[in-house]
């Protein structure tokens, strides 16, 4: 028999719940070995240093309040892509979403900042959702309408959001009193969002909207309908479903949660509007989401390490005085191994002339 | 014989096992076949026949055993492999390029230097020649039938020097004048000294065709037999591994009242192409109308036009005299009107794959119940009803239906349907790739309903069941009604002429 070897790589979807936890606790363990390697490189101990990056997310209560400040916008907005993922709708456009929730809710925070302040704060929550509602409608109505793509589409309007903020600090919302420097002026108390345990209230709000989406996903009619729609168009339509109506629908509330994101930065953590305000976060939700199977309750988890992660970097940074770029590699080494991790979860590799495809 | 000549045989297969994680689809499975010799592999589906077909021509690689070709040991590891052995598989879905003449077609891929078209077309036509096809070389592919373009994918085989030829259900999309044809080519280059393995579960063609007939149940070789000393009982018998009557129940009911109209009914296909003209017919209460027609003469058309999913041209369908044309899908469904359509993935419309039965059998009756949250519990009591009812194998009601058969897949659907309580019941090719038991399941549970008073249209492929089943057939061809006739005084050789396109006179009236 001649023989040849080759590699080929095989849909492997029946692994078990304890061989994927296998595979995924191997990924991180590869991670920090390769990670390790790059901290030795240039000149440290790795050892030290990941202990840094834990006991920096932890040290103090300062420490872990800011890191879950860092992961409030990143829990938000996963939720908010996760139900348009949910329909396939790929919205891209959470970061665009994010920026123009923050640039509705900020009109009232600058222009009407002397209501009282429940009412205020309500208001703003209301033209955040609103705002980021809106940013979410356009491409679902294109999409629907003409079938444009959305991936294209959401990405774009990002872009549009970004200078939107650029015109408004440099133009009409300029601050009078920052001498020149174009920047929007700092919110005034009364248009901050109050604090509870020292963070700002928007935990509380992420953690409610996890319930509510988890429920909505699971036992609702509607999110029933994201589900079907998202299997297959054809199969909601002749269910008898208004395909349109349900995309349309679903993108307002993603949007409109990613907007609600960008009122809890912009009034809880920045305290006023920035260019800065999204800041990647609504492209870093796109890969939590992800990793969380698109699962509510994941989203929690995963976005809890993202922070850990993102905040003990920094402290490390600092701490060792390391540059910016290095801590950014170190977290693309892990993210790699992470995400890599999950191609190992439905596909495996076959060696020489054993197994088979199905193609 | 005394000494077995080696060199007689075209493939041995020893041993050959393969697994699809822990489905075993072929067990140690030995199969000869010589040259100048027609081979039927016969089995349900999921029998592993085309799991088998598939090792042969490179698609899978088996996990052990060996395979012989033409007296040699071979390791087939890729499609290119196999044609290089001389094996030439023809797929029940044509890889062609639409776009292509039937002469870039057939020589697309090959190696070796370039030649000029009128060189290729004389190469082409001497084989054509040889075993007897008809090839028009300058024929674009999208103006080819069905036919047409099953020939240019034998001549695609043969041009690359294939003496082993495999066929997976080559008559499925075939009108009995056209398999006459087929079979006529197969015998010719059977003359000639090729061999070929035709994959089928129509028990008429393989006593018509073949020489020997391999029977493959569950994986295992079952037996190989010699046509000449079988009939379709035995074979049969080999293939479910117990004694089944094949005959289908045509009960009389009477009070056949028309409840469906089809007026004028013209539509146009997503190609932009008219895909029903002006079609006319009546459906009655208790009765089983049945359509043939090749594959894509109008009959999806015809189903989504009927449920709404569809924008209509022109014309009218009146249910109870009412016009439902405009009407949504979701006004239609509560008009007692319930299609269901299984395409050539199963799972295409109308189920939701990765939900389990329960999700499954709540999609069009979910908006029943009022308020904002879902009450998943009737859907729940319904699936295990159905489970138990038509006997669907599953560890659960909530495991996704993809994981399922496709028979048990197929009777989730038609299930659900019938659960509905029609008054029209559209099914369109219910039986698709199910073995026998559950398609003869499914043909009670369509009698059932005849007899219930619901008006029964079935879209079918088999001309043999239409026959029996229906109590009369409409036959389509390019999106047009060729007629309508009585299925009790018809043959299948009237119905086959008026699939290629005879007009005949029809028998819709009132009664």
């Amino acid at each position: 028999m001649m023989s040849k070897t080759f590699i080929r790589t095989v849909k492997n979807l029946e692994r078990s719940q304890f061989e994927i936890l296998r595979l995924r606790i191997m990924a991180f363990i590869f991670a920090l070995v390769a990670g390790g390697l790059f901290i030795i490189m240039i000149g440290y101990n790795p050892v030290e240093l990941y202990g840094t990056i834990i006991s920096g997310a932890f040290r103090s209560k300062m420490a872990i309040q800011a890191t879950i400040k860092i992961m409030i916008p990143l829990l938000m907005s996963s939720l908010g892509v996760t139900l348009a993922f949910k329909m396939k709708f790929w919205n891209i456009g959470a970061e665009g979403q994010i920026i123009m929730g923050a640039v509705f809710s900020s009109y009232f925070a600058l222009f009407h900042s002397n209501l009282p302040h429940g009412l205020l704060l309500l208001i703003m929550f209301v033209a955040g959702f609103i705002g980021g509602g809106l940013w979410g409608l356009i491409p679902a109505i294109f999409k629907t309408r003409h079938n444009t793509n959305e991936t294209l589409f959401t990405l774009m309007l990002n872009y549009i959001a970004l200078h939107v903020i650029s015109f408004l600090r440099d133009g009409p919302w300029k601050d009078p009193g920052s001498s020149g420097f174009p920047k929007i002026a700092r919110f005034v108390t009364n248009a901050q969002l109050d604090k509870v345990f020292g963070i700002q209230f928007g935990w509380i709000i992420g953690i409610i909207l996890v319930v509510i989406i988890f429920i909505y996903l699971r036992y609702t009619k509607q999110g029933y309908e994201i589900n079907v729609v998202g299997e297959s168009q054809s199969t909601a339509r002749y269910a008898g479903m208004n395909v349109k109506k349900i995309i349309l629908r679903t993108m307002i509330l993603s949007g409109g949660i990613c907007g609600l994101t960008g009122v809890i930065q912009s009034a809880g953590s920045d305290m006023t509007l920035a260019a800065s305000v999204a800041g990647g976060v609504g492209f870093t939700a796109i890969i939590v989401a992800w990793l969380a199977n698109l699962n509510p309750v994941g989203i929690l988890l995963v976005s809890f390490l993202f922070s850990i992660l993102e905040k003990g970097s920094s402290v490390m940074q600092s701490t060792y005085g390391l540059s910016t770029y290095s801590a950014a590699v170190l977290q693309g080494i892990i993210l790699f191994f992470i995400l890599g991790c999950e191609f190992f979860v439905r596909y495996k590799f076959v060696f020489g002339n054993k197994g088979g495809a199905r193609s | 014989m005394i000494e077995r000549n080696i060199e007689n045989y075209a493939i041995e297969l020893k041993g050959i096992s393969k697994k699809f994680g822990s489905v075993v689809a072929n067990n140690s499975i030995d199969l000869d076949i010589k040259y100048g010799e027609i081979l039927a592999l016969l089995g349900e589906n999921g029998s592993g026949k085309t799991t088998l077909m598939n090792m042969l021509s490179g698609i899978y690689y088996p996990d052990g055993g060996t395979i012989t070709v033409a007296g040699k040991d071979v390791t087939i590891s890729s499609p290119n492999d196999a044609i290089n052995l001389g094996i030439g598989m023809i797929h029940q879905h044509f890889k062609l390029v639409e776009a292509f003449n039937a002469v870039d077609n057939i020589v697309l891929g090959t190696k070796g230097k370039y030649q000029k078209p009128k060189v290729l077309k004389e190469k082409i036509s001497e084989i054509s020649n040889k075993f007897g096809l008809e090839i028009d070389s300058d024929k674009e592919v999208y103006n080819m039938s069905v036919s047409e373009k099953q020939t240019i994918e034998i001549m695609k085989v043969l041009y690359r020097g294939a003496k082993i030829l495999i066929l997976d259900e080559p008559t499925a999309v075939l009108t009995p004048q056209e398999t006459e044809k087929l079979f006529r080519i197969l015998r010719k280059m059977k003359e000639q000294g090729s061999a070929i393995i035709i994959i089928t579960h129509k028990l008429n063609e393989v006593m018509e065709i073949s020489d020997r007939v391999a029977i493959l149940r569950k994986g295992n070789l079952i037996d190989t037999v010699k046509t000449c000393c079988t009939d379709e009982n035995k074979l049969t018998e080999l293939m479910v591994g117990r004694p089944v009557s094949l005959k289908i129940k045509r009960p009389e009911t009477d009070n056949k009242k028309t409840i469906l109209k089809v007026v004028d009914l013209s539509v146009v296909g997503e190609d932009g192409r008219e895909a029903l003209k002006n079609i006319n017919f009546k459906l009655k209460r208790g009765e089983i109308l049945g359509v043939a027609g090749i594959a894509g003469s109008g009959q999806k058309e015809l189903c989504e036009s009927i449920a709404g999913l569809m924008k209509i041209k022109h014309g009218a369908v009146l249910c109870n005299k009412e016009n439902i044309i405009g009407k949504t899908p979701d006004e239609i469904i509560d008009l007692g009107i319930s299609m269901s359509f299984v395409p050539e993935d199963r799972l295409g419309m109308g189920l939701v794959s990765s939900m389990g039965m329960v999700e499954n059998v709540m999609l069009k009756s979910y908006k029943k119940n009022k308020g904002f949250f879902i009450d998943k519990n009737p859907a729940r009591k319904l699936s295990e009803q159905l489970v138990k009812k038509l006997e669907i194998v599953t560890r659960n009601v909530d495991m996704p239906v993809r994981m399922m058969s496709g028979g048990n897949v197929q009777k989730v659907l038609l299930g659900r349907e019938i659960e509905s309580n029609p008054n029209v019941l559209i099914t369109a090719y219910p039986v698709r790739g199910l073995d026998i038991n559950s398609s003869y399941l499914i043909y009670d549970l369509l009698n059932e309903q005849k007899q219930k008073g619901v008006a029964v249209l079935f879209i079918g492929e088999d001309l043999d069941v239409l026959l029996e089943i229906s109590d009369r057939i409409m036959v389509l061809c390019h999106g047009e009604v060729k007629g309508i006739v009585d299925a009790k005084n018809t043959t299948k050789e009237e119905i086959g002429l008026m699939m290629a396109g005879r007009s005949m006179e029809g028998a819709d009236d009132d009664e």
